[in-house]
């Protein structure tokens, strides 16, 4: 086999690899010794980036089975960009909370190749591996605080609903396997020409349990019950990081499947997955404006984007496919950055998770309190932050495809979340702050990557064309 | 009626109500034991559709290997019985009454899909050309392993360290 034909797992294996040292790193480091591990991570992840870009617009394919198309790479980027804010975010307060930093890096970065496996992988078999690898890494990342009960619990919830929703999918690769006798998404699809094979009632049974299984891992409603305990419980570090990277990898790997794959059985699936998305949109927006805690208001939050991605999938024209990507890359710098000043905002022994907490935040720390606002917004949707460009883009994809009910839905419950961005802006500006919150402190590392999210924020929110541009052309690779 | 469709019925009847027992327990002990029997009656399924190997496996590491580890562990953790407590985490009656009836409605929907296949053409231009044959033979293994699935068996090795990792970074507290 020639080494070219290695060439679209090579971001992967970058990750991998760093994943390894950092482990290896950890195993040689004396008693007290500081070691720049999240440096080794860094140099992973921009490794990964680097062949990213080298890769763009060659389509190559590895083994068959994983594919670094642009649409891969896309995400893949988008992946890099999500693990670089995480680690230079954790930098600061690993230390601080006694989580141990070795594992902590390798974890999160076996997590990254997992995600980006599974943004490149065209083998059902391939993703559900990828799904695992990276649903294992953040399930103990969600538990890594040794001294929080909290954590441990929230870990153990969600590696059981996990678990539980992991045999859906597999139970779906199964079926798919016994009507099409392939797992690789070329094969399938070109099983899936005639009626006979796209209305056959073991194929539709293949599509509902994958539906479940993808629902499951971008916390699309019902499947959402574990969403707010585990983004509560875990470090808030860790809740940005699996808020967006697990979105981006699953929502990549689903686009693949539903758009492409199964795109012949649309007529099945749209209906279902036009519900899923407006209960998820609605529940979302609802239950979040009822939270007092902020990790629990931004998780609710979270799965009301999960529906304008969903509302995106649905529409499944060309700006909605493109929509899907631009969203994604505007929802990791956005959710990244405002799970980072939570994480920033507590001290090891209060999370000062409460939104009370943030009474006055404007007082004690002036520019972390302008950031969380940036960041809040451009959640909301308010212009000209690339929170506003990405919505805009996702509701004008159902117009153009006639889904007026999930566009008006979409409108209506932004208009609703933005009560609860606002709560939180208003707290930080008007109210006056607890004398026992005290001051937080923001390390050069931090301060360098939240400002760079936020000017990218305002870029994209400004100047959109260029990376929509983008979007657009790597989604004609495969759609 | 035949005597493999007997034995089909025997060894599935045989796996659903061992299963069905397991979760039923309230001594983790008893539901090991169980599992052991329901995974025995699923490698004489693998029998039935010509895999002595996998059956073979199924037995030495199912049945072997990974039981023996979660006796250990149900041992070591030394809880002969699930505190009462322990049961009401999976939510009050109503939510149950809820996940019974979802239950049910899948399997409603499975047999009815079941039932429905077998009058439909499956293949849309005949079987594809390289269905596994003989999917029990160890080289047929072999070479849908290294071969075919190649990659997916390097990547299970990614899956396995971090496995490892994750249960020594929850199982240690100071090292």
């Amino acid at each position: 086999m020639p080494l070219t034909a290695l060439m679209a797992v090579v971001p992967m294996i970058c990750v991998t690899l760093t994943g390894i040292a950092c482990m290896m790193a950890e195993a040689f480091r004396n008693r007290g010794e500081r070691m720049p591990i999240g440096g080794l991570g860094v140099i992973g992840l921009a490794g990964a980036g680097i062949a990213a870009g080298a890769l763009w617009g060659q389509n190559t394919t590895s083994f068959g089975v994983v594919q670094a198309d642009n649409f891969g790479l896309f995400v893949t980027i988008v992946l890099v960009v999500i693990g670089l804010l995480t680690i230079a975010f954790s930098s600061q307060v690993l230390e601080r909370d006694d989580v141990p930093s070795g594992e902590y890096y390798a974890l999160t970065l076996f997590g990254l190749a997992g995600m980006i496996l599974m943004a490149t992988a065209t083998d059902l078999l391939l993703i559900f591996l990828a799904l695992e690898v990276l649903s294992l890494a953040v399930y103990v990342l969600t538990a890594i605080r040794r001294d929080s009960f909290a954590g441990a619990e929230a870990g153990f919830k969600y590696f059981l609903l996990g678990g539980f929703s992991s045999a859906f999918f597999l139970y779906g690769i199964a079926f798919a396997f016994g009507v099409t006798g392939s797992t690789r998404l070329d094969r399938i699809a070109a099983v899936l020409t005639s009626r006979a094979a796209t209305e056959h009632p073991l194929m539709l049974v293949a599509m509902g349990l994958l539906l479940i299984g993808f629902g499951f891992k971008v916390s699309a409603v019902p499947f959402h019950m574990w969403t707010p305990d585990a983004y509560e419980g875990a470090p808030a570090v860790v809740a940005g990081f699996m808020s967006t990277g697990v979105k981006a990898a699953a929502f990549a790997a689903f686009a693949r499947v539903f758009l492409s794959t199964l795109e012949p059985m649309r007529a099945a699936w749209m209906p279902a997955l036009s519900a899923i998305a407006i209960a998820t949109m609605i529940l979302g927006t609802m239950v979040g404006v009822a939270q007092t805690g902020l990790k629990r208001m931004l998780a609710y939050s979270s799965i009301a984007h999960g529906g304008y991605l969903l509302v995106a999938l649905v529409s499944g024209n060309e700006i909605g496919k493109a929509a899907i990507l631009f969203y994604l890359l505007v929802y990791g710098l956005t959710n990244v950055g405002a799970f980072a000043i939570v994480a920033l905002a507590g001290t090891r022994e209060r999370g000062n998770d409460s939104l009370t907490d943030y009474a006055g935040l404007w007082h004690r720390h002036p520019t972390l309190a302008t950031l969380m606002t940036i960041f809040l917004l451009s959640l909301g949707g308010f212009p000209p932050t690339a929170g506003f460009v990405a919505k805009w883009y996702v509701f004008s994809a159902a117009v153009g495809s006639g889904d007026y009910l999930l566009a008006i839905i979409g409108v209506l419950t932004s208009v609703v979340s933005v009560f609860f961005y606002l709560r939180v802006v208003v707290m930080m500006y008007m109210a006056e702050g607890a004398a026992e919150v005290s001051r937080p402190i923001v390390g050069p590392v931090a301060a360098l990557a939240l400002a760079v999210s936020a000017i990218l924020i305002f870029y994209l929110g400004i100047l959109p064309a260029q990376v929509m541009t983008l979007a657009a052309d790597s989604i004609a690779t495969i759609f | 009626m035949p005597p493999e469709l007997i034995l089909f019925y025997v060894f599935g009847a045989a796996a659903v109500v061992a299963s069905v027992f397991v979760i039923g327990q309230r001594n983790p002990m008893y539901s090991v034991l169980l599992l052991i029997a329901s995974f025995a009656a699923l490698s004489g399924l693998y029998v039935l559709l010509d895999a002595p190997f996998v059956a073979v496996i199924q037995i030495i590491i199912y049945a072997g290997a990974v039981m023996v580890l979660f006796l250990f562990v149900v041992m070591l953790l030394n809880a002969p019985r699930e505190e009462a407590a322990a049961v009401r985490v999976f939510g009050s009656p109503t939510t149950r009454r809820m996940g019974a009836l979802l239950a049910l409605t899948l399997l409603v929907e499975l047999v009815w899909a079941l039932s429905r296949a077998g009058q439909r053409e499956v293949w849309v231009s005949g079987p594809p050309d390289r269905l596994p044959s003989a999917v029990g033979s160890v080289r047929a293994i072999g070479l849908a392993l290294f071969r075919d699935y190649a990659f997916a068996f390097e990547v299970t090795s990614v899956l396995i360290l971090v496995a490892m990792l994750g249960a020594v970074v929850l199982a240690k507290r100071e090292l």
